[in-house]
């Protein structure tokens, strides 16, 4: 049984180009999926590499470390009120005990359909940073989410952060997440949002994205195309329908079925849209 | 990998693997069990520690990671200024009930208080919301942690000699629960004992052939022994009721349900995952009986031989002409009903240690039967009852889960023929898969009622799936028809129940042993009927209520401590305003929709029909020490307290002389079952006889009369009778081997008499009564539903202890919040605690809880049971306030947002029925 816990990038980078491993960050996704089972042979645990950790808030660029917990996010005080739909997504994360160890690139990496964290970073066009011994490349987040539990990180190759362009000040973001119970429960559906209105009431920019209704995350760009230049008003929102949200393809399952996930995404479009409407 | 970090303050170095759980290192190698584990996956909390001073789940850290780092366990924090506030609040309270949660819950408390002193409500319920609890409805935690915050702390004092019973007094075992120190089932095994993997069926219905075994065992060194139906030295058949053994220890030739165990390894613990990954055996599929239906098909395969049509029991209450009734009746009303398997979901997942002393077996298990342990172990085994000592750990919970044999027969079997010690702990999974279930039920009722409103005529039929084995299928089946009614009176009446053989886990006992199935369909009904009348639906209840002199639908006539009409008076002045608040609310909101209903039950205490005693010792050392033999599993509801309490005001003398012995079946006689509410009832009544003739004996001594008082200092009895005080130097008594200067048992068995054909006779000799309100907010578009308030009133018949009692109704409720709206195992599907979802701290709303006490003439101080009573209105009144917010009637549960959602759809009328 190997084990490595690298302190720097480059020796978890090295590791990763001579070999194959588990890479553990928080673990939070990793060891209940070993329930009764031993990991594998090599675990390459990196939650060591402090310089994966924690919030970089540039003039136009927010630098999120693969390593930043769910806890950092959420009680970040210096974040722009864009990422407030991803802060509020942090604290429904689990629980404190689950925001204190899981990470945004475990996160991201683990692909759940489910991932909350990933409708907020859909709406701010976020993309990732990707590390190999070669170098590295960037991904926008949607091109990096392939399926369930399928991503495009290559062998060797490792998440170190994931980027977001500052949009303007004056956004509204929300988020929304819907579960058969209280805490502690994986989203039958999460919608985030992000909604500029010009003074008169009309939309100039909008960006919705949506959980758990689709083998990864999606932004809904057909109804965002159709809002975009409206006035927004408690009308026009209810006009909106199952028929709005193409990119979307649910499934029944024991959370709920397809038509019903459908149906409640449009109420929570609907919902947050009327919240930034009265912001 | 060696491992540098700091435990509780103190730098530690221990040499292990890092891929470990921390959670294993700290329980395993650093010999810190208040870190508990209930599911290894995050799910529950119970191994909450601070990393670094931030909570987190020491199930899903890498031992590796915390090199270096700070890690504090409940251990390290007993002396913080949060720990001392918080152990006196939850004390208090009684916020710890099983306590297995409770460490967890305490680690994350601190850092609430630590983070908000005086914490607001949300702030607690953020901050516990990673923490899952089965047995206290977390409200009594909610409160504890706001009164920590104030620094409001109770004093602990002692009630007065006699005055005992009926005082709010803390729990005798509660400090050990609170700290981590209680010893559960996977904390009492030293650190060199054997490991037991499980052979498991991945098919609900296949069957198998088992390879090579020796040359297994030869590919496999670290093995040391593997058993299967063969090698089975007693009978491979139990079972829980006699006649009805019908559960291999491990299957023979064909598995009837997903995870039924086929062989069983015993070895090195590192070497059995891969040794079952590698046994040799081959599976032969067969399409499975997946329900009731299917079961009952022509043709269907035959899953026991003689059990024809698949049925194992069926069970009938019949009186009066049921269909003269109905076609007399002014409105008849029915529906369909249908639930699904529930698990208990205690959080302590089952687990265990045994060893072999010569021809004597001794095992050490959670369980809440240890004298059923021990026979069914010794029928297993072959040999004597007397061979086997079973000692029970303390129990996280059971809830009917922990009656039926789990690891037992593993233990004892690996224990025995390799004569080293042994040990096993469930993992989650193998736990939900494994034990027994709630049974699903499906249900039709036709209620007819006169045009007054007279309840005329009840027609009910039940088929419960009872799964693969027996369990407590019978009991099901016979006590559902003796309830299903609800404590009301009829003209006419006929349930018939079947219990239906399927290749699902076996369904057996879980708190109501199938009434709370039952009672969703006739409580709904109720309120249907009452609508069809426009009657309110409380006052429908009350004009059909049990009242004394009536007979039930046994034909037994009930006079005392009946209290089901003052449960229900008390519920009016809330009914009302609530129903008030809801028109207002609903008058200004359209896409919210405020509900109100309500719901009652009643319950049997005890065995139905059957003998059902339980035998209680209690002694006095010349030291003066009272010993109370408890051999009453407290698995967290507090019967260790309670008959504590009885005991005392029984000897007249204060709480804090009884010292309870625990259950140990070579010690404590034994008190049977802890299951059906009977222990407060009937355990309290053997105490009761067993103390009250310690008193009568010791009064002898002493020379002095039937109502003197009593009391015993310094080694000294000492009598006050009629103005004189003499005293009796207890050392200058004979004492017996075990020391003792007196020492009485008792036994007390309920009168009840057996039911004839038609189901006539007198079943339970105590029965219990409650009613519940629930009011809540759904929201029409997205399907969801939010409680707001319960309010539970229930006829006790004395509150021995009434912050125990609040315990019992708080953590009934829970449940039955989790059977109305989230709970459902799916074989194969949902055998853990993130895809089976039970009630968080934020799914219990504010409860408001009123005791009524009748005095029951048949109880010990009047007292009776309520251990099942409070969970069975829980979902019907749920239901209930739905219908009334909505208009729609849910006819299955769990009723999840999709499910509501296309209910509305379908039928949404959003108008309140017409009250
Ligand atoms: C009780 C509980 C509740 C939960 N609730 C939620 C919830 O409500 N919503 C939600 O979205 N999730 C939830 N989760 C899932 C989980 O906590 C999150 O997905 C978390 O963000 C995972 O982060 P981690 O660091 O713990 O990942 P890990 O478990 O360490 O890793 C997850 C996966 O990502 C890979 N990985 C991790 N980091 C990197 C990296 N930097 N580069 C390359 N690969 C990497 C790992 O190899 C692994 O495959 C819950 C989990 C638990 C146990
Ligand atoms: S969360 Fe760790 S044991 Fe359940
Ligand atoms: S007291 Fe919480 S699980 Fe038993």
């Amino acid at each position: 049984m190997a084990y490595l816990a690298p302190t720097t990038l480059d020796a978890a980078l090295q590791a990763l180009g001579e070999d194959s491993w588990l890479v553990v960050a928080g673990g939070t996704d990793v060891l209940p999926a070993h329930v009764g089972r031993s990991l594998p042979e090599r675990v390459l645990d990196i939650s060591g590499i402090d310089e994966l950790r924690g919030v970089e808030v540039g003039s136009d660029i927010v630098r999120i470390g693969a390593l930043t917990t769910w806890s950092e996010i959420r009680s970040h005080p210096g974040l722009p009120e864009a990422l407030r739909g991803l802060q509020v997504a942090a604290g429904t994360i689990g629980a404190r005990q689950v925001q204190n160890a899981g990470t945004v690139g475990g996160n991201l990496c683990n692909a759940s359909p489910a991932a909350d964290g990933v409708p907020p970073l859909l709406t701010l066009d976020a993309s990732v940073e990707l590390a190999s011994v070669q170098g590295k490349r960037r991904l926008s987040l949607s091109d990096f989410l392939l399926g369930p539990r399928q991503t495009a990180l290559q062998p060797g190759e490792l998440l170190t952060a994931v980027e977001i362009p500052v949009p303007p000040a004056d956004g509204v973001a929300g988020f929304s997440k819907l579960g058969s119970r209280a805490h502690l429960v994986i989203s039958i559906v999460s919608v985030a949002s992000l909604v500029r209105l010009s003074p008169a009431g009309t939309v100039e920019d909008i960006r919705l994205a949506v959980a758990s209704c689709a083998p990864t995350g999606k932004r809904l760009s057909k109804l965002e195309r159709d809002l975009r230049g409206e006035e927004l008003s408690e009308s026009l929102v209810d006009q909106i329908g199952p028929q709005d949200l193409v990119e979307l393809s649910p499934i029944d399952d024991i959370r709920g079925s397809a038509e019903y996930r459908r149906e409640a995404c449009v109420v929570m479009v609907r919902r947050l849209l009327m919240e930034a409407c009265r912001r | 990998m060696k491992l540098d970090l700091t435990v509780n303050g103190t730098q530690v170095s221990v040499e292990t693997e890092p891929t470990r759980r921390l959670s294993d290192v700290l329980r395993e190698d650093l010999g810190l069990s208040g870190t508990k584990i209930g599911c290894e996956a995050g799910d529950c909390g119970s191994c909450t520690v601070l990393v670094d001073g931030e909570p987190a789940n020491a199930c899903t850290t890498l031992a590796g990671s915390v090199q270096r780092r700070t890690v504090v366990t409940i251990e390290g924090l007993l002396d913080t200024p949060e720990f001392e506030a918080l152990e006196d609040t939850f004390l208090d309270e009684g916020a710890a009930q099983c306590g297995f949660c409770i460490p967890g819950i305490l680690v994350s408390a601190v850092k609430v208080l630590r983070e908000s002193p005086e914490p607001t409500e949300d702030d607690i319920l953020t901050g516990l919301a990673g923490n899952l609890c089965r047995c206290t409805g977390y409200r009594k935690i909610v409160q504890a942690v706001k009164r920590a915050g104030r620094r409001d702390l109770g004093g602990a004092e002692s009630p007065p000699p006699g005055k005992a019973v009926g005082a709010r007094v803390r729990r005798v075992d509660g400090i050990e629960r609170v700290r981590g120190q209680a010893r559960y089932g996977d904390d009492v095994a030293p650190k060199e004992c054997l490991g037991i993997a499980v052979v498991r069926s991945p098919h609900p219905f296949a069957g198998f052939r088992i390879g090579d075994i020796g040359r297994f065992l030869e590919e496999h060194p670290g093995v040391v022994d593997v058993c299967t139906a063969r090698d089975v030295p007693g009978r491979n058949e139990f079972g829980v009721l006699p006649g009805f053994e019908d559960q291999p220890v491990f299957a023979e030739s064909e598995a009837r349900y997903r995870g039924e165990a086929v062989a069983m390894i015993v070895g090195a613990p590192d070497v059995l995952e891969q040794a079952v990954a590698e046994f040799p055996i081959s599976w032969e599929p067969k399409p499975p009986v997946l329900d009731v239906d299917d079961a009952r098909r022509p043709g269907a395969p035959e899953l026991h031989r003689g059990r024809d049509g698949n049925i194992l029991v069926e069970g009938r209450v019949e009186k009066g002409d049921v269909a003269a009734a109905l076609e007399s009746a002014h409105v008849v009303v029915e529906g369909d009903f249908e639930t699904q398997f529930v698990e208990h979901a205690y959080i302590e997942p089952e687990a265990g240690y045994a060893y072999r002393v010569g021809d004597r077996l001794v095992v050490h298990v959670t369980t809440q039967t240890p004298y059923m342990d021990r026979d069914g172990i010794a029928a297993i085994l072959g040999i004597e009852p007397e061979s086997v000592r079973v000692v029970p750990t303390a129990v996280g919970g059971g809830f009917g889960g922990k009656l039926d044999l789990s690891i037992q027969p593993f233990l004892a079997l690996a224990a025995w023929r390799t004569g080293q010690p042994v040990r096993i702990r469930y993992t989650r999974p193998e736990s939900m898969e494994t034990t027994t279930k709630r049974h699903p039920a499906r249900i039709h009722v036709r209620l007819g009622v006169s045009e007054t409103g007279r309840l005329l005529g009840m027609d009910f039929r039940g088929d419960f799936n009872t799964g693969a084995y027996a369990s407590w299928g019978p009991t099901v089946a016979n006590r559902v028809p003796i309830h299903a009614g609800g404590p009301y009176r009829y003209d006419a009446y006929r349930a018939l129940t079947a219990a239906v053989h399927t290749n699902g886990p076996p369904a057996g006992a879980f708190r109501g042993f199938g009434v709370p199935q039952a009672a969703i369909a006739q409580e709904c009904m109720l309120d249907v009927a009452a609508d069809a009348l426009g009657i309110d639906p409380l006052e429908f209840r009350l004009q059909n209520a049990l009242t004394p002199g009536d007979a039930t639908v046994t034909g037994q006539v009930l006079e005392g401590g009946l209290g089901y009409r003052d449960c229900l008076e008390a519920l009016k002045p809330y009914w009302e305003e609530a129903l008030e608040e809801a028109a207002a609310f609903n008058a200004s909101n359209d896409r919210l929709r405020r509900g109100v209903g309500v719901a009652g039950a009643w319950y049997g205490c005890g065995n139905t029909s059957l003998p059902n005693p339980s035998t209680m010792k209690v002694g006095l050392r010349a030291s003066g020490e009272v010993v109370l033999f408890q051999g009453a599993m407290d698995i967290g509801q507090g019967s260790s307290t309670v008959l504590s309490q009885i005991c005392a005001d029984a000897l007249g003398v204060p709480l804090d002389a009884i010292r309870c012995e625990s259950a140990d079946t070579d010690q404590t006689p034994d008190a049977g079952k802890t299951s059906a509410s009977r222990q407060t009832f009937i355990s309290g009544n053997a105490t009761y006889l067993a103390a009250t003739q310690l008193r009568r004996k010791l009064l002898a001594v002493a020379g002095a009369s039937e109502d003197a008082a009593l009391e015993i200092r310094d080694g000294q009895l000492v009598v006050h009778d009629r103005g004189k005080t003499s005293t009796v130097d207890l050392a200058g008594l004979a004492a017996d081997s075990d020391g003792f200067v007196a020492v009485e048992q008792a036994t007390y068995d309920p009168p009840t008499s057996p039911l004839d054909e038609l189901g006539q006779g007198n079943p339970y000799a105590v029965y219990g009564y409650g009613a519940q309100l629930a009011e809540l907010v759904v929201d029409l578009e997205l399907g969801t539903v939010e409680l707001i308030r319960i309010t539970a009133a229930h006829d006790v018949g004395r509150a021995v202890n009434p912050s125990l009692v609040e315990g019992q109704i708080q953590g009934g409720i829970a449940q039955g919040i989790g059977l109305a709206l989230m709970e459902e195992y799916v074989p194969g599907r949902s055998a853990n605690l993130h895809d089976y979802l039970i009630p968080t701290i934020g799914d219990v709303p504010e409860i408001r809880t009123i005791l009524v006490e009748s005095h029951d003439p048949e109880g010990p101080y009047g007292a009776k049971g309520v251990g099942e009573h409070s969970l069975i209105p829980t979902a019907p009144a749920i239901l209930n306030a739905i219908r009334h917010a909505t208009g729609v009637r849910v006819h299955r549960v769990p009723v999840i947002p999709s499910a509501l959602r296309e209910l509305l759809r379908a039928g949404g009328v959003a108008v309140g029925s017409g009250i």
